[in-house]
């Protein structure tokens, strides 16, 4: 018998591997209307127990019909959100027009493709009007598989928010309920409510949202305390 | 003697049944889950007079919030009382065990029983089970040796000091104190100390918040401040969610009806604030 | 996978205007399988006394087993009936006994407290760490989804009918976002004079 045992539970010494993700938490929520799109985020930023800021706002104005949601690891959101304004600035000047919102939503999902095995560790909502001036939500997974929905929630708190907008937004479960098109202060008290649900109870969501509603007008953006805490 | 068929006693101490059994899940894959954590910022320090002890109010599951308003102050003895911080469950029964000791303790020996008793036995304890019971406290007391305010970490290690911070908030916590804790403060300078390096866990840790709980112990006297300050009102939603009565489809129902036999209303007398504590 | 997702199910509860509700879903599976669509997680223990179990089903039935048989034992002894305030101790006290090899299974004990005359509401963890509450208390695999439904719905003093129909919105909705929760569900509301269970439509899929 060896005299020295190895310990049960040891395991041999190991390379510590490159890990270029981090989580800096977030969340973000989309409703779309007849002929408008509301779309909110938190504005606090953090990484494992600590806030980094209280004052980040997740939204990005693509155009002034077409806003992007995104969070997740934040270094991944700013080169994203960078890499996607030069190439709505390219398209601005070849065509000289702006892109339109189904349009970005495809570009978005092409960008987000071609890095398929080293993704953007980003969860993406893009909200605006479509061809036909209709509100329009896409939802995005880190590697460009997307879909258009009336509503969504992503980030942190996005399974306790995606219930409730189901039930609120979708009419889910509902008896005797007829499914009618949501008014712009609906959308807007149901965003509103949803985070401060999501900020009692989920400890990378709080501080404030910012709130930008898309209609042809253009897009107009509201500000919302959450808890500190 | 217990039987197998009627096993009324249960053998004292931690059973060990289930183990064999978890760890072959374990080893399958199934590791076992994680229990409730404090998340906390629990603070003490001690002023002219006495001992302040302060704590924040929520319990976390990984980053959902289990508990609002939970209470990290623990009652040890009519003079004593212990923060934790850790595994709340461990927190929970590690000071409520030492409290049923120090009571029987106290009625043997008929006199105030010391902080550092409290402070060996935990030590003791905590010891034994070698870091495995999770409970990180901050013990404040006073006796007739005048304020106490122990550490105690989870492998049984203590420290005497002035003034003391723990749990995930303790960093926050400790920077208050190392700017602004002097000695022999005033009790309301050393309560809006305390407050504000428990403030300062609530805001910067995510994993600490809601309200803010005081417990101030003097000679002779405890006061139980819960909660001390609701660091942040619970956000006021825009819309009332109450469905129309109907919204969910019922496909059957039963209703039970109690037969309430006997109603009896007592009168109970409201309990003496006055009531002095023994602490000869 | 964690073993607390092995077999599915939740459990939620609420607080109402001298009323308390108690619901759970009824799925049991193994892992993504569906086996039965009637496995109720919540069980009586006295008139006025529920208790839920979700977890590992097996864990579900031995803790079962054990605070029935402990139950016995107490009202045999004591001649009367046991408190929830009592039970939740008595939970508590046996889960933390098995601190170091725990069963999977974290409660939430619902009842009427026929002495104080008053609802009563508490949780607890694995290993018995006790929440008491007077808003809502949950457990099982939607539990994210749970409280987000419930922190928006709950309001304080609903009274039966409404709170009914608060639990079931809550849970269902809830439900519907996990794999391995649903299938039907119960409800409970327990009151001063009587105790009323439903069963409810859900989605079945």
């Amino acid at each position: 018998m060896a005299l020295i045992e190895p310990f049960a539970g040891h395991t041999p010494m190991q390379a510590q591997r490159f890990s270029p993700y981090s989580d800096n938490g977030g969340t973000i929520v989309a409703i779309a209307g007849e002929d408008f799109a509301v779309i909110g985020s938190d504005t606090r930023l953090t990484v494992g127990y600590s806030i980094n800021t209280r004052e980040q706002s997740k939204l990005f104005r693509l155009s002034d019909k077409t806003v992007l949601a995104s969070c997740g690891c934040w270094c991944d959101v700013l080169t994203l959100t960078r890499v996607l304004n030069a190439r709505l600035q390219m398209y601005n000047h070849e065509h000289q027009k702006e892109m339109n919102t189904p349009a970005v939503a495809q570009l978005l999902s092409t960008m987000l493709y071609y890095k398929r095995f080293f993704p953007y560790y980003v969860s993406n909502l893009l909200a605006g009007l479509d061809a036909e001036g209709k509100g329009a939500v896409y939802h995005y997974d880190p590697v460009g598989h997307y879909e258009r929905n009336q509503y969504y929630a992503g980030g942190s708190s996005s399974a306790l928010l995606q219930p409730f907008l189901d039930n609120q937004v979708g009419k889910k479960n509902m008896n005797g309920v007829v499914q009618e098109p949501i008014t712009r202060e609906r959308a807007v008290a149901i965003v509103k409510d949803a985070f401060i649900s999501a900020a009692e109870r989920e400890i990378h969501t709080g501080d404030a949202i910012i709130i930008n509603i898309i209609d042809k007008t253009g897009v107009k953006e509201e500000r919302f305390a959450l808890r500190k805490d | 003697m217990a039987s197998v068929l009627c096993p009324e006693f249960t053998a004292p101490g931690f059973s060990f049944e289930n183990h064999q059994r978890n760890a072959f899940l374990a080893k399958k894959g199934f590791p076992a889950p994680k229990a409730t954590k404090t998340g906390t910022t629990i603070v003490g320090a001690v002023f002219r007079d006495g001992v302040v002890l302060g704590a924040d109010t929520r319990a976390t599951e990984d980053t959902i919030v289990a508990s609002k308003n939970c209470q990290k102050i623990h009652y040890m003895a009519p003079n004593m009382y212990c923060c934790g911080a850790g595994t709340a469950a461990d927190t929970e029964f590690t000071t409520a065990s030492i409290s049923s000791q120090l009571e029987l303790h106290r009625l043997n020996t008929g006199r105030v029983v010391p902080v550092v008793t409290a402070n060996m036995m935990l030590r003791q304890m905590l010891f034994r089970y070698q870091g495995h019971i999770g409970a990180a406290l901050i013990l404040g007391g006073v006796d007739n040796a005048g304020p106490h305010l122990y550490n105690i970490y989870p492998h049984g290690s203590s420290d005497n000091l002035p003034y003391c911070t723990m749990g995930s908030g303790s960093l926050g916590a400790m920077a208050v104190f190392e700017s602004r804790w002097k000695p022999n403060m005033s009790e309301e300078e050393a309560k809006q100390l305390v407050r504000d390096a428990v403030a300062a866990g609530v805001f910067n840790d995510l994993a600490s918040g809601n309200n803010i709980d005081l417990c101030v112990i003097r000679k002779g006297a405890v006061d139980f401040l819960r909660p001390y300050q609701v660091a942040n009102e619970k956000g006021q939603r825009i819309n009332s969610y109450k469905y129309k009565k109907g919204t969910t489809v019922v496909l059957n129902q039963r209703v039970i009806p109690i037969q309430v036999e006997e109603e009896i209303v007592r009168k109970v007398p409201a309990p003496d604030a006055e009531e002095s504590m023994d602490t000869s | 996978m964690s073993i607390m997702e092995y077999n599915g199910g939740c459990v939620l509860s609420m607080m109402g205007k001298d009323c308390v509700a108690i619901a759970s879903d009824l799925r049991f599976g193994v892992q993504g399988m569906t086996v039965a669509t009637n496995y109720e997680k919540v069980f009586e223990i006295g008139p006025q006394l529920y208790v839920g179990l979700p977890g590992l089903a097996t864990d579900t039935e031995s803790v079962l087993q054990r605070l029935k048989l402990r139950v016995n034992l107490y009202e045999l002894k004591e001649g009367r009936r046991m408190q929830p305030a009592v039970l939740t101790s008595m939970i508590a006290n046996m889960l933390y006994e098995r601190r170091f090899g725990p069963y999977f299974v974290e409660p939430v004990i619902a009842g009427f407290d026929t002495k104080k005359q008053q609802p009563y509401l508490a949780s607890m963890d694995l290993i018995g760490c006790v929440t008491a509450t007077d808003e809502f208390a949950l457990a099982g695999t939607c539990g994210e989804q749970m409280y987000g439904m419930s922190e928006a719905l709950w309001q304080p003093d609903l009274n039966a009918d409404e709170l009914f129909e608060c639990i079931s919105q809550a849970m269902m909705n809830a439900f519907d976002r996990d794999a391995v929760s649903g299938m039907g569900a119960i409800v409970h509301i327990i009151e001063k004079d009587k105790v009323t269970t439903r069963r409810i439509k859900t989605r079945m899929d």
